[in-house]
């Protein structure tokens, strides 16, 4: 209970921000709109107010503050209309529809469990290569470190490209950009938590005088759990924006990617917001998916912190 | 009466000027310097000395996971490492290190596992070490539900699981408190007796060194030598008042002797 009250108070600051900056972010097309329908404003014509700052028309013309609000097509949505946009298209629409944003919301994220299942894969055998492998150690890590300085809208378009000329389309081509941005966590993890157990433990196996394979086993991967979750919660938020951006490039038409897409085409603000709203969700609900399986795992192995 | 030396048959370890030098940034660390020593089937050896006198550093000589840089070292007959390798030897660490993952019983199985011994095999000896150590019925509960000294109690009870000849502890029950402490001590005589193995202890205090062993080794730091070997006088049989006894202030005072010459040479 305890909790609920700062998380509901910080929420509400946010939306009254929110309101609070839909009114200078659209007073520009309310004015030009009430202009057109007779009503009287300062200043009188679309010219001399694209000079004026936003803050100052609010202040000129206190009467038409609450239509940006209701805009049809606004530059930044009130949050009723993008919850109102939510409801719509995702309960009022079936989900089979293409206007249904579960829909999209499934496309894409069937392409993110698919990437953060090649991503986490490829992340944890990396990572048991470099604790493994004195020349893996040393040649792995800095090209796991280059591929994430190269940002992803450089790279998508070529992987999208590329496998598309070998006559690979649709979701793999995602799953892997999506891939891409997921591995690198869990790499970056496993190593630690591969490498957690102290000099004791490793003595105490020496003098069983056990096998890597048995100190791998018995010792270094259960000592990593923990080490995996936290990397795998950033690794499937990771998961789900590669998704996204490689839906951008294609100019696909499903897909939250391509709802962004067409939204800003078209300046269907609503639309965008929407999308943005769900891809949001989406990625609370994996965090609190593997959050969950983190603590039951942990509880069972005996490594939360009692 | 079985006193002093108990040499039954040779030499199980057996040291002749052992030296060892870290390298460090500050430049060479002398941990041992000439340590030469015996030690006999079925003794009892504690090793004392303030911190940096190499005593652990020797254990883990003997152990093979530190290796000599001079001198000569055998296990019963072997290389440490071939005695490593043989798996001559139980180990048991100042900290229990028990998997929190696995059950008092699971931890014990651990090294069963490793070394390849049958299911039946392997519960059957996991029945027999925990009720060894007097924890018998505690095979499901896991590290956390137990005590500090229970913990280290399964960690005894896993190095003596694959019937090693030898124990070596290193301080193992450096960070319980005295009472417990006392407790696990008579235990430890009482197993020594009932398993007839060869014990090397590490250890900084004098009591319980005097109370455990049969011989004492007294060793002081910068270099790491051996100052004094002291074999006991004391009986096998040892209930815990015998600490009261003249024959066992006077085994101690000669350790604390010892100990203060070390320092004195020390400067």
């Amino acid at each position: 209970m305890n909790r609920i009250l700062p998380i509901l108070s910080v929420v509400t600051a946010i939306i009254a921000f929110w309101y609070a900056a839909v009114v200078p972010m659209n007073i520009h097309g309310v004015l030009d709109q009430a202009e057109r329908d007779g009503v009287v404003v300062v200043p009188g014509t679309a010219k001399a107010r694209r000079d004026f700052a936003s803050l100052g028309l609010v202040m000129l013309n206190p009467g038409q503050a609450a239509k940006s609000w209701m805009q049809e097509r606004p530059r930044l949505p009130a949050p009723h209309q993008v919850a109102i946009e939510l409801w719509q298209t995702t309960v009022e629409k079936k989900v089979t529809s293409k206007r249904s944003l579960v829909f999209h919301a499934w496309v894409t994220l069937s392409a993110t469990l698919l990437g953060f299942a090649i991503g986490t894969g490829l992340g944890v055998l990396l990572a048991v290569g470099i604790v493994h492998n004195k020349a893996m150690d040393m040649s792995v890590m800095p090209w796991a470190i280059a591929s994430q300085t190269i940002p992803i809208l450089a790279i998508a378009p070529m992987v999208i490209v590329v496998l598309n000329s070998i006559g690979i389309q649709g979701l793999v081509p995602k799953a892997i950009i999506s891939a891409y941005l997921s591995f690198f966590p869990v790499v970056v993890g496993m190593v630690a938590g591969l490498r957690s157990p102290d000099a004791m433990q490793l003595d105490l196996l020496k003098t069983y005088h056990a096998s890597r394979a048995a100190t791998f086993w018995k010792l270094r991967l259960p000592a990593s759990m923990p080490y995996l979750f936290t990397s795998l919660k950033v690794g499937i938020a990771a998961s789900l924006v590669g998704a996204i951006v490689g839906e951008l490039p294609t100019g696909a038409v499903r897909g939250l990617g391509a709802r962004l897409l067409t939204g800003s085409y078209y300046g269907q603000t609503v639309q965008i917001w929407s999308a943005l709203m769900m891809a949001a969700i989406c990625a609370a609900v994996l965090v609190g998916l593997i959050g969950l399986a983190q603590r039951l795992i942990l509880q069972r192995m005996g490594m939360t912190g009692r | 009466m079985v006193t002093g030396k108990m040499m039954q048959g040779g030499a199980v370890i057996e040291a002749c000027g052992l030296n060892l030098t870290f390298q460090t940034n500050d430049g060479p660390v002398h941990a041992l310097r000439d340590v030469s020593l015996q030690i006999g089937k079925g003794e009892f050896v504690s090793f004392i000395g303030p911190s940096g006198c190499g005593k652990t550093t020797f254990l883990r000589v003997i152990a093979g996971l530190e290796q000599a840089s001079g001198g000569e070292i055998s296990v019963n007959g072997m290389t440490p490492d071939q005695a490593r390798q043989a798996r001559a030897y139980g180990y048991v660490f100042q900290a229990a290190g028990l998997y929190p993952w696995r059950t008092i019983a699971g931890n014990v199985r651990l090294p069963l596992e490793i070394m390849g011994f049958s299911k039946a095999e392997m519960a059957d000896r996991v029945a027999r070490v925990l009720e060894l150590v007097d924890l018998a019925g505690f095979e499901k509960k896991f590290p956390w539900q137990l005590s500090g000294g229970m913990q280290q109690r399964a960690s005894i009870a896993r190095a003596l699981a694959f019937d090693a000849d030898i124990l070596l502890m290193d301080e193992p029950f450096g960070a319980l408190d005295e009472i417990v402490r006392d407790h696990l001590n008579e235990q430890l005589l009482e197993l020594w007796k009932r398993t007839e193995k060869t014990i090397g202890f590490v250890t900084h205090s004098i009591p319980e060194a005097v109370y455990l062993s049969t011989k004492i080794v007294v060793m002081s730091p910068r270099p790491g030598r051996i100052t004094d070997v002291i074999d006991s006088p004391l009986p096998r049989d040892r209930p815990l008042d015998i600490r009261d006894t003249p024959e066992f202030l006077e085994v101690a005072h000669r350790v604390r002797e010892g100990l203060r010459a070390g320092h004195a040479y020390d400067g």
